[in-house]
């Protein structure tokens, strides 16, 4: 028997519910306290918890380095985007009220939510990838 | 006994000025690199501290708007430092990193060392 | 009673940046912040600011501890001792608080709510926010939407230190 048994069970149980925990944060940050930043720093938690039980190299095959990278840049454009849709419209930069037909509360709120999304793509893998290289700079 | 009263209803500023006068002191006086980004994360927590504290109305409550109350705390503190909580992780990342850089580069991290180091080197 | 709490809070904040101060082996320094945080997240909710409680207890003890310890177990862990005398670096900082604190004595008292603080710019969102967005949640409402190019800067910069420690720290893999 290992001496990390409770640890690895336990963290199995924790894990999915760390992550549907990011997501209510997500999604509810508009009627409770919560939004695009702590859920993204929730979700890279989940995963740094795995990566600290499991090992490194068992992190690195659930969640690539690659997708880390590729993600990084993805939520900063996924921001632009909206703001250049505005543009294209006709509008401001960044302005919400035509992204459902100029009804100004549902349009504020469609663009809140791209919004957020966007900073919870950019803040999670930005917070995994720091991790990644400051524990993969040990081995040698 | 107004002097009390005076300290007790300025509490909050007085606690929020020793703070920011301990991370000052972190930061100039020690020479471990890694206490001198701790202390620089003590100096910028007592700046939210600054921030929040006349933000706060007694009497009301979190700002998220609902029927049953009717002050509200000022919500605009709060969307600065939240900004400002990530930008301090942000510094304290890249901070970190140039440590790491450092310790691999010399050998050492405190700053004495360095610069002993380096007086060498120009001598040399 | 929130003035109690209030006090006892912050009254542990001080202590344990003493502890901060003092101690020498850097993982207790490292534990001692991350107890730091979780307090200040703490005072915050007593502060009536939840969102921004959330984030300093997320981020603050959460992932700066993380980066912290990585950055310990790639260096060393036991500061050295000092070298020379603390006496002008602690003459400085006293006289600094001491004209800091003339500087606050001036200010508003705590907790009143027509300072010129809260009847400006604060209210007004307070007020029309939820004529203009259907958002019950002030802060995120004002963060994406009344002052949105703010968090735009802010996630670019997010982005600019992943990018700076990416290049920093990645070590590359050659093949075979």
């Amino acid at each position: 028997m290992r001496l990390d048994t409770i640890l690895r069970v336990i963290s199995k149980l924790f894990i999915p519910f760390i992550f549907i925990f990011a997501l209510y944060v997500q999604l509810h940050g508009d009627y409770g306290p919560g939004g695009g930043f702590q859920a993204g720093v929730i979700l890279a938690a989940g995963v740094i918890l795995y990566a600290i039980i499991y090992g490194l190299n068992a992190a690195k095959r659930a969640v690539p380095i690659r997708l880390v990278e590729f993600l990084i840049p993805l939520g900063v454009l996924i921001y632009g985007a909206v703001g250049v849709w505005g543009l294209l419209v006709g509008d401001n930069y960044l302005e919400y009220n035509n992204l459902s037909h100029g009804n100004q509360p549902h349009g504020q709120e469609r663009g809140v939510f791209w919004v957020e999304i966007g900073v919870l793509v950019t803040v999670a893998s930005t917070m995994i990838a720091i991790f990644y290289a400051f524990a993969g700079r040990g081995r040698e | 006994m107004n002097l009390i009263r005076e300290i007790i209803a300025n509490y909050n500023y007085l606690i929020t000025i020793f703070l920011m006068v301990a991370g000052l002191y972190i930061v100039v006086a020690k020479s471990n690199m890694i206490k001198t980004l701790l202390g620089l994360g003590v100096f910028q927590t007592s700046v939210y501290l600054l921030y929040l504290s006349p933000g706060k109305i007694l009497g009301g409550t979190p700002p998220i708007l609902d029927e049953s109350f009717a002050v509200y705390s000022n919500p605009l503190p709060h969307v600065l430092i939240l900004t400002a909580i990530v930008v301090g992780v942000a510094t304290l990342a890249l901070g970190l990193a140039l440590v790491v850089r450092i310790n691999e580069a010399y050998g050492t991290i405190e700053e004495d060392e360095i610069m002993d180091h380096v007086d060498r080197d120009d001598q040399a | 009673m929130e003035l109690l709490i209030n006090m006892v809070l912050l009254t542990l904040l001080a202590v344990i940046t003493v502890g901060i101060i003092r101690v020498r082996n850097l993982f207790g320094v490292v534990v001692l912040a991350g107890a730091y945080s979780f307090l200040m997240a703490s005072v915050m909710i007593v502060l009536d600011a939840v969102d921004v409680a959330m984030t300093e207890a997320s981020v603050g003890a959460g992932i700066s501890t993380v980066l912290a310890l990585g950055a310990l177990h790639l260096t060393k862990t036991e500061e050295a001792p000092p070298r020379y005398s603390a006496m002008i670096p602690l003459f400085v900082a006293v006289g600094t608080g001491a004209m800091l604190i003339y500087g606050t004595w001036g200010l508003p008292a705590f907790g009143l709510a027509d300072t010129p603080m809260n009847t400006g710019v604060g209210l007004d969102y307070l007020n029309r926010n939820y004529g203009e967005t259907n958002i019950p949640n002030v802060v995120t409402s004002v963060l994406a939407s009344y002052r949105g190019f703010d968090t735009l800067g802010e996630t670019t910069v997010i982005f600019t230190a992943g990018i700076g420690v990416l290049l920093l720290l990645k070590r590359f893999q050659r093949e075979g």
